[in-house]
């Protein structure tokens, strides 16, 4: 079984965000670019998975669509574990053209468990693994939150509203993971640092796709009114203040 | 021409969350002139499907077929692509919940429908069609452009208030063309919570970080949240060391919530967190250290121990509902 784990490379969670030109982008002058927090659970799980051997699993492949300077991000993801990589040759546009430079990939080289994180912690967008699903026809479950291989089948844990279902679907598919898939992202050892060196990042020309939407503008947030302070002695002021002033109690 | 809302239920009832979204199918439907069409998958009573009328729906299109049962967003997607062509939808409005994700980017390829996904407002523009919507967890908010025809909207849970019409509205049922063997998920078993206020649902929520310094700390937050009717949460430190299960966890990786009022007890605020929460509309911050960056995001601060605080705060609570 082969294993294929779709890679953002997204700025640091800690980024304090600014604009450039006309606030039409993202200023990208010292950014820490680091692999979405989803997808380096997905990894993570996808390298648990193959740990152990009962499970069948051959191989985990990683897959970005980006430019050359996403490099560091995939050699970190290799540093991981995974045995090899692919890079689309592209700006990632939107969704859409992101999905589908995956699918058509996919379409050539065979993978029987697609693992995307639900969404990337840029566009916050959580459309990327349905799309591809639909492009390639499997099937897809979302809100995964836990999922291993009984007798070369996936058992999957979705997240519904109030519970989880126990959930499983025929090979090959899309699971869609969150927070729970793995405890916490594998580091890299010095060892798999130095492995990741002398493993393959396959290049990929892009396929002829156009965007379906387009971010013309960004904005901050609208800015909070300053804190009001109450006495910690004093704690039914802040239920009249959260009562007659906020109504909200 | 219809703006086509999905409207999920809950062993057959609607919630908030459904009216919210025909509201705001509804105010979609005055920009483009148009009507909405609200379509139910799944057994729900016409008395339940009727209530969608009061907030602005004009037609409710019923799938009731015991294939459905399971949520399978291939088929789910199909039925819901179907009934789009047929109704000819131009805008389709979905929450943008789990079910919501889980639907929204395969009806997006079937339709060739771009989608503006965790929108928060009404469209800033028809031409071109602008939908304003969150990005960088919550740091930015971008002016997204959807070029297709077919526009799908994903709408961003408790961000948009309901509002009723005092209209009412037409049920059709309708039966979709599939295969039974095109359902490929099979649920092997079901757990529910139950008696429990949902994270995702709930009006106030009562949040707990690591300044609670130990799992044995809880109940008086625990009542607090009980005395006003909240739901419990808590911050990613908190679920990471196992204090409390993972579904309580909000922030940046864990859950995205927007009540009316987040307590934040013992919460630094550090940004990942701050990003699952900063759009409630009041925040309240209990925490012993007065220069926490969540005093910057909350309206309301009480400096101090959290577990000398809570208490007291119980107490003060219990005063006012007597």
């Amino acid at each position: 079984m082969k294993i294929l784990v779709c890679i953002s490379n997204v700025p640091d969670t800690t980024t304090k965000i600014k604009f450039a030109a006309g606030n039409t982008s993202i200023e990208t002058a010292g950014i820490q670019w680091v692999i979405n927090p989803w997808d380096e659970l997905s990894l993570t799980r996808a390298l648990e998975l193959k740990d152990d051997v009962s499970s069948g699993i051959k191989s985990v492949t990683v897959i970005h669509v980006g430019p050359a300077t996403a490099e560091p991000t995939i050699r970190k993801a290799l540093a991981i574990g995974a045995d090899d990589a692919i890079r689309v040759n592209a700006v990632s546009s939107d969704a859409w053209f992101v999905a589908a430079q995956i699918a058509e990939v996919v379409k050539k080289e065979q993978f029987d468990m697609i693992l995307c994180g639900i969404e990337s912690s840029d566009y916050n967008g959580s459309i990327v693994g349905g799309m591809i699903s639909e492009f390639l026809g499997i099937p897809s479950v979302s809100a995964v939150s836990g999922i291993k291989v009984e007798n070369g089948q996936p058992v999957m844990v979705r997240e519904i509203d109030g519970g989880k279902e126990i959930v499983t679907v025929p090979l090959p598919f899309v699971a869609i993971v969150q927070k729970g898939i793995a405890k916490e992202p594998r580091i890299a050892a010095m060892r798999g640092i130095m492995m990741a060196r002398s493993k393959s990042i396959k290049l990929v020309e892009p396929s002829t796709i156009e965007p379906l939407t387009e971010i013309v503008e960004y904005e901050k947030p609208a800015p909070r009114a300053a804190c009001k302070f109450i006495d910690a002695e004093n704690p039914a002021l802040l239920l009249e203040l959260l009562q007659n002033e906020a109504k909200v109690i | 021409m219809s703006v086509l809302v999905y409207t999920e239920n809950w062993e057959g009832k609607f919630k908030k969350l459904s009216f919210e979204l025909v509201s705001y199918a509804t105010g979609v439907s005055k920009m483009l002139n148009t009507t909405v069409t609200a379509v139910s998958i799944g057994k729900v009573d016409e008395s339940e499907l009727i209530k969608l009328g009061n907030y602005g729906a004009n037609k409710i299109i019923s799938v009731n077929n015991e294939k459905l049962i399971t949520l399978d967003s291939q088929v789910y997607a199909s039925v819901l692509s179907e009934i789009s062509i047929k109704d000819n939808a131009s805008v389709i409005i979905i929450s943008n919940n789990n079910t919501g994700k889980a639907i929204a980017p395969r009806l997006s390829v079937r339709l060739k429908a771009g989608v503006g996904s965790g929108v928060s407002r009404l469209p800033l523009s028809l031409n071109p069609f602008t939908v304003y919507k969150r990005t960088y967890s919550g740091n930015a908010y971008a002016h997204l452009v959807i070029k297709t025809d077919i526009k799908i909207l994903t709408l961003a849970q408790n961000s948009f208030d309901v509002f009723e019409t005092g209209g009412t509205a037409t049920i059709e049922h309708h039966d979709p063309a599939f295969e039974g063997s095109s359902v490929k998920t099979v649920v092997r078993d079901v757990q529910k919570q139950s008696g429990r206020i949902l994270l995702t649902d709930a009006d106030i929520v009562v949040s707990g970080g690591r300044g609670m310094k130990s799992p044995d700390n809880w109940p008086p937050l625990v009542e607090l949240a009980n005395l006003l009717g909240a739901a419990t949460a808590c911050s990613r430190p908190v679920s990471d060391e196992g204090w409390r299960p993972h579904e309580e966890h909000t922030g940046q990786t864990g859950k995205i919530i927007a009540p009316n009022l987040y307590i934040a007890v013992g919460i630094s605020g550090a940004t990942q967190h701050l990003a699952g929460i900063s759009s409630s509309k009041y925040i309240v911050a209990i925490n012993s250290d007065k220069d926490a960056p969540i005093f910057e995001a909350a309206q309301y601060g009480i400096v101090g121990d959290a577990m000398k605080v809570l208490p007291k705060l119980v107490e003060a609570v219990k005063e006012i509902k007597k």
